[in-house]
């Protein structure tokens, strides 16, 4: 595994997994209905009275 | 038997260091060892009188989460907190009459790292230990894995490295490099105390009984992560000898200086921004008592800033030997880091949406907003400096100082102020705090302080920046660097005025809270008259 291969890597599939992942995260996000998700994982923490 | 394990561990501790002491490589290690032996000794006698054969002394926290060690941990933050802002006050002052640099323990050399840490490790360290294993309790419904042993080892291992750290640099070990200059042997012992933290807080999380996982926690874990990662391989050295203190970083040159600064902007990234950001995800939306903004902003924000900020490292080292391709690579990503901090600062600026008026009425919500304000400023500046143009001027001059304390001082302090304060009555099953008016004198001293501190420091940075860069027409140097020390005299005495300012808040801290432990309420007016006809701003 040579300095150029490493950075051949990173630079061409490295870079479009991690892109694509995160893409995939915001898609996951914003799809229809996770809205309701949200608003109850949003009071968690003022679930908790002690 | 309780507190008998604990003894046991202790007295072998202390015997061990001894043995280390006795059979030390050099007089550093020697001492470090005996300074050791006897913190670790005079705990194993404290513990011992502890102990009840009979099983007799078992108190449980009657809200069922353990809390024993955030207790501590609030009280040690504000101690940390004190010591450290006085830490900087010293230096500063050693910077402005170069006459107090106390050769050779209380140089300004060794001064620094010793405030750095101090503020950093201990003040902002403990913060995150304590509110991490608070917040992850609450928000899991779970008490903490691995029983009462694991969280109190994490605790004081902590504490731990930080008194070997801070002897240390006294002493003169240190491996030099920027917020990581403990030596090996202290490295090691982090790891441990680390690895230790990380399975207390996933052992936590998988005994949760709320199915879901809430934002702050992941924060948290991205921040337990990825210090542990980047602590490991930016202290990966070989040592002389293995009961001496000095050791050889296993990288050389160039790449050296980029493990570095990989380690050194993301302690920024991770320890000084995610782990406080989840404390703004939770403790902002208990004191305000509603939810925050956008949940889905939040996971939005969790996974750019963590996705981006890993990069950005390279802007430490523009016009270095590190290639240009890198350079730009840490500018780009830099810039970038702009959208999720700025969405992180709507969201939680937004979460007051509705009920602005609690600035006016609540000292506490007035202190967490203007935390995220200097979130939102701070990370505004940083990656207008991360700019090779701009770099170019501001680079080695004291803006980079001014910018890191807007970030440490506004964004850092204020955060962990308002959760202290927060946690404070609760932990100790009190009404309220014993005075909200001081809260409010904290607020603004400690908000005068960073105004005038960072104020100064532009003006130094820049004056310096351009006195170094300026030629004449024949093309050599108008100024000495000599000159340009001397040109910064004022902004230097500025700078310990506002040190002063925000140790002074600082210490109001510290009496309010020790009042509001002993169950103190201070008489005084409300901080919103009763009879206010003014109404709510909607």
């Amino acid at each position: 595994m040579t300095y150029e291969f490493v950075r051949n890597f990173a630079g061409t599939w490295g870079l479009i997994y991690l892109f694509v992942v995160f893409v995939g995260v915001v898609v996951y996000v914003l799809r229809p209905g996770a809205s309701k998700a949200a608003k109850e994982a949003a009071n968690i923490p003022l679930k908790d009275e002690s | 038997m309780k507190h008998l394990n604990a003894t046991i561990i202790l007295a072998l501790g202390t015997l061990l260091t001894v043995f280390a002491a006795a059979f030390a490589y050099d007089d550093l290690f020697r001492i470090h060892a005996i300074i050791l032996a006897v913190h670790l000794g005079a705990a194993a006698i404290y513990m011992a009188r502890l102990v009840k054969v009979d099983g007799s002394g078992e108190v449980e926290d009657k809200s069922g989460y353990m809390d024993g060690p955030i207790r501590i941990g609030v009280i040690l933050t504000v101690f940390w907190g004190v010591i450290g802002f006085t830490q900087g006050v010293l230096i500063a002052m050693q910077l402005a009459w170069p006459v107090t640099n106390l050769e050779p323990w209380f140089n300004f050399g060794r001064m620094r790292p010793l405030h750095t840490s101090a503020v950093i490790f201990a003040f902002g360290g403990t913060a995150l230990i304590t509110t991490s294993l608070y917040v992850v309790q609450r928000t899991c419904q779970a008490r903490l894995w691995g029983g009462a042993g694991l969280a109190w080892f994490v605790f004081w291992g902590y504490q731990i490295f930080i008194l070997m750290a801070a002897t240390g640099y006294l002493l003169g070990i240190t491996q030099s490099r920027e917020y990581a200059e403990p030596e090996w042997y202290v490295d090691l012992w982090l790891t441990i105390v680390w690895v230790a933290y990380l399975l207390l807080f996933l052992g936590t999380l998988f005994k949760r009984k709320e199915p879901h996982i809430y934002v702050a926690n992941w924060f948290y874990l991205a921040f337990i992560v990825t210090i542990a990662m980047l602590h490991v391989v930016n202290n990966l050295a070989v040592p002389v000898s293995f009961l001496g203190v000095k050791s050889y970083s296993l990288f050389s040159g160039v790449q050296d200086a980029m493990t570095q600064w990989w380690y050194g902007h993301n302690a920024v990234g991770f320890f000084l921004t995610a782990g406080f950001l989840g404390m703004m995800y939770y403790f902002m939306p208990k004191q305000a008592e509603r939810p925050v903004f956008s949940y889905r902003l939040s996971i939005i924000h969790f996974w750019a800033l963590i996705f981006l900020y890993i990069w950005a490292g390279p802007h430490h080292l523009h016009y270095t030997a590190l290639p240009d391709w890198t350079q730009t690579l840490g500018m780009a990503f830099s810039i970038m880091l702009w959208m999720p901090s700025w969405g992180g600062m709507i969201n939680g600026l937004m979460t007051l949406s509705g009920a602005w008026d609690k600035i006016r009425t609540d000292p506490i919500i007035r202190m967490m907003v203007m935390a995220v304000a200097f979130y939102g400023m701070s990370t505004f500046e940083g990656p207008v400096m991360s700019i090779k143009a701009v770099n170019a001027l501001s680079h080695y001059t004291d803006w980079t100082i001014g910018h890191v304390h807007s970030g440490a001082l506004g964004w850092v302090g204020m955060i962990s102020f308002g959760a202290i304060y927060f946690l404070a009555p609760r932990l100790w099953g009190r009404k309220e705090l014993y005075s909200l008016r001081m809260v409010n004198w904290h607020f603004w001293f400690a908000t005068l302080g960073i105004v005038l501190y960072a104020s100064a420091l532009w003006v130094a940075g820049i004056t310096q920046g351009l006195m170094w860069k300026e030629y004449d027409p024949q093309g050599f140097l108008v100024y000495s660097f000599a000159e340009s020390v001397q040109a910064l005299h004022p902004y230097y005495v500025l700078r310990f005025i506002a040190g002063l300012l925000y140790l002074t808040g600082g210490c109001i801290m510290a009496w309010n809270i020790y009042k509001t432990i002993k169950g103190d309420v201070r008489d005084e007016k409300p901080m919103v008259a009763v009879t206010s006809n003014a109404k709510p701003a909607e």
